[in-house]
């Protein structure tokens, strides 16, 4: 590994890591699609500062993107305030606009500018341990890495200065207003660390990717933690981790860094989103059918107490007048003849002690309207689940 | 070549027919779609599936190694689909919410999509050239067939829309109801779902992956202040997206560098803002005129109350009390006062007003609602 190689992959991670933060607070607050929006509208602000800089690491392009980003994000919410149309409407009809207006304004001066629109939405990460920042004459590092870890080191200050605040009012607006945190101040705060990242990382990674790094790890991480703190690690963890793996793929590969990023981002959440252990796509699909056999497992016992006659408590009774498929009630029987709560002699069901306590404490939950606590109740009583 | 060139030229030239004709079409079926989509605030989720679909043409490119554009759509049209199922899939199965998966799978795609794009660049291949165009559109490219393709959609898309009219308005509208009566919603839901997939697959072309969502949106949108009919939205939304794409074309063919997209979608953007402004019901400038007049008259009838409260205290209601006390009253102005004269309310001599037996019985009954005192 050669230290150009180094640099890109230490320029993606911080990348990384820079859109994990604001993409985790973007998600839980339900405005995914914002970053969307913002990495879309931010071209004619590039383009424009462009013009005035002629550099595309200058702070100045970088404070008049991001400046655009945050207009755009006021302009939805004052469509949005008209009522003429519906949020979501209101951020599809703007930002295509603007970013209408960012190609057109690149295309009419193409002669004259070195910026197209490829580079804008997909970066080059490859060339950018070329563009160096000199010191005094000497060699400092790659012009991005300063960009970036200057907008990581703001971003991480922010984070630690105003965690409390951010934790309160994404979880409860109502309260975190009425403690005095002025939600709209958090919003716009957050809008602007989101437009300025976004704007930092278009140059390594392109506008569009961004809101990849922003969103696939703040998901995957939802998936796996309800605690805020752990959220975050695990965001920039998965955020780094698919950097550099993606950088390693791109180079295998011979193809763009960005894109092997996001496919890497891509891999990891579908694994997550089969695999995680309780919100996963498989974990939820065991649980339904758990709850399902468990659901007719106790309509079977009520039916067993509220029956004495024999005809009733038939083992084939079950097919013909509960309806069941003979799979199905297999299963039941199955089920509550390991858990002890029935017995059969002859064909002929009956309840034992043990199940006709639970059958009674199930409808004393049920009549009083707490169906909630039978959930508490089956860990008591189950030896085995459905 | 200027805009009146091009209308000249518009019915002789063999490329400038097709392309008008294409991107007309286009954009009357995807305000159609689109007001399906914004009415059932799925508005975003245009943005997703064209995006989505971006890897699908990569990869039908890398399977049968040839561009020809209609298996280039058939890859979009499955990785839309795809992206689609897999939103849904994210929404119902697990606790991400909407905006989280439709982020997700647009940039997920998208980013696999570039990696294809590239690796595609790559190769020694000198037939990958122009792949690229999907991502801006070329309204340049369309040739007859894929017009004649488009006018297929678009009239199958038609005749599905005037067949399933109704059950596609109760789903829109009351879904639970529609369930209750026995359709299957589900396959309702997906037969709309397809069609949209399908408008925005057609249009990548023309518009390009990252645009398309507006092509969908804006004429819609636009549509949506003239009316609350849903068959007369649909109708203007598709005649707004007609005209766009018209007017997009022509002024993109008239300039040079221009690509098609952007300016197809700025233009619908300017109905979207005239719309908005100007639509008689809805409209801002409207709103603000009513707002205004009905300020007007809550000042007039306060003043006139505010009067009749200082003449009932006197047994001569007629008797002259000067203007200057009017003047610490909120909602006084002399327009007002003149209107009041004009309607014969009051009479003014010199300094003094006075209130006539008119003025004094329709103040008397200005809250009593059974009696309609002016207007």
């Amino acid at each position: 590994m050669n230290s150009a190689q180094f640099e890109i992959q230490l320029i993606a991670s911080l990348v990384a890591i820079a859109c994990a933060i604001p993409g985790t607070f973007l998600v839980l607050r339900k405005m995914a699609m914002i970053s969307d929006a913002i990495s879309h509208s931010i071209l004619p602000g590039i383009v424009v500062g462009f013009f005035i800089t002629q550099d595309l690491n200058s702070p100045w392009l970088i404070l008049l993107a991001a400046f655009t980003g945050v207009i755009t994000v006021a302009l939805v919410e004052r469509i949005q305030k008209t009522g003429l149309v519906k949020e979501d409407t209101a951020i599809g009809l703007v930002f295509p606009a603007l970013f209408s207006i960012g190609v057109i304004m690149i295309a009419k001066n193409a002669n004259d500018v070195h910026l197209d629109v490829d580079a804008v939405l997909l970066g080059e990460l490859a060339f950018a341990p070329f563009d160096r920042l000199t010191a005094g004459g000497t060699d400092i590092g790659p012009k991005s890495l300063w960009v970036i870890g200057t907008i990581l080191t703001i971003t991480i200050g922010l984070l630690i200065a105003f965690f409390k605040e951010l934790k309160v009012s994404t979880f409860d607006p109502g309260l975190s207003a009425s403690l005095g945190f002025s939600p709209l101040v958090i919003h716009y705060g957050l809008m602007t660390v989101s437009s300025v990242t976004t704007v930092g990382a278009f140059d390594a990674v392109g506008a569009i990717l961004v809101v990849a790094l922003m969103i696939a790890p703040a998901a995957c991480a939802y998936l796996l933690t309800t605690d805020l703190k752990k959220m975050l690690g695990l965001a920039v963890f998965f955020g780094v981790f698919s950097a550099i793996s993606g950088y390693w793929m791109a180079h295998w590969l011979d193809a763009s860094i960005a894109g092997s990023i996001t496919t890497m981002l891509g891999v990891v959440f579908l694994l997550i989103y089969l695999f995680a252990p309780s919100k996963g796509l498989i974990a939820v699909m065991y649980r339904d059918k758990q709850q399902r056999i468990e659901v007719s497992l106790l309509t079977f016992l009520l039916h067993l107490k509220n029956h004495s006659e024999v005809r009733e408590r038939h083992v084939n009774h079950l097919n013909e007048h509960i309806n069941w498929q003979k799979v199905k009630s297999e299963t039941v029987l199955d089920l509550a003849l390991k858990n002890n709560m029935i017995l059969i002699n002859q064909n002929i069901v009956s309840l034992t002690a043990k199940g006709d306590e639970f059958t009674s404490q199930a409808i004393d939950y049920i009549i009083t309207n707490e169906d909630a606590q039978i959930e508490d109740m089956k860990e008591d009583f189950f030896l085995f689940r459905g | 070549m200027n805009l009146q060139e091009y209308f000249s030229l518009v019915f002789s030239d063999y490329t400038l027919r097709t392309i008008t004709l294409g991107t007309a079409i286009l954009g009357a079926v995807t305000g159609m779609l689109g007001s399906f989509a914004v009415l059932r605030k799925q508005s975003l989720l245009g943005d997703a599936i064209s995006h989505a679909a971006l890897p699908g043409i990569a990869l039908a490119f890398l399977i049968t190694g040839a561009k020809d554009s209609n298996t280039l759509l058939i890859g979009a049209l499955v990785s839309g689909l795809l992206g689609t199922f897999w939103i849904r899939g994210i929404i119902s199965k697990t606790h991400l919410k909407s905006d989280t998966a439709l982020g997700l799978i647009l940039s997920l795609f998208f980013g696999f999509g570039m990696l294809l794009l590239t690796f595609i660049q790559k190769q020694p291949n000198a037939n990958q050239a122009g792949l690229d165009k999907y991502l801006f559109g070329q309204a340049a490219t369309l040739v007859e067939s894929d017009v004649w393709l488009m006018a297929i959609i678009t009239g199958i898309c038609v005749v599905v829309m005037f067949l399933f009219w109704k059950e596609f308005k109760l789903l829109l509208f009351d879904a639970d109801y529609t369930k209750t009566l026995g359709f299957n919603t589900k396959i309702i839901d997906i037969l709309i779902t397809t069609f949209i997939v399908l408008a925005i697959v057609l249009g990548l072309q023309t518009v390009g992956v990252v645009l398309m969502s507006a092509m969908l949106l804006a004429p819609a949108a636009a549509a949506r202040q003239w009316t609350n009919s849903l068959s007369t939205m649909v109708l203007l939304a598709a005649i707004f997206g007609a005209f766009s794409g018209v007017f997009g074309t022509a002024i993109s063919a008239s300039q040079d560098n221009l690509s098609t997209g952007p300016v197809i979608v700025l233009v619908a953007s300017v109905f979207v803002i005239f719309s908005f402004v100007f639509s008689p019901s809805r409209g801002l400038l409207f709103r603000q005129i009513r707002f205004i007049s009905n300020r007007r008259d809550l000042e007039f009838q306060k003043t006139l109350s505010f009067m009749y409260h200082i003449a009932e205290t006197h047994d001569d209601i007629s008797h002259p009390h000067t203007i200057k006390i009017l003047n610490n009253f909120q909602g006084f102005t002399r327009k007002t006062l003149q209107k009041l004269v004009d309607k014969n309310y009051v009479t003014i001599d010199g300094t003094m007003w006075s209130l006539t037996e008119e003025g004094f019985k329709t103040a008397a009954n200005l809250y009593n609602q059974n009696i309609k005192t002016h207007e």
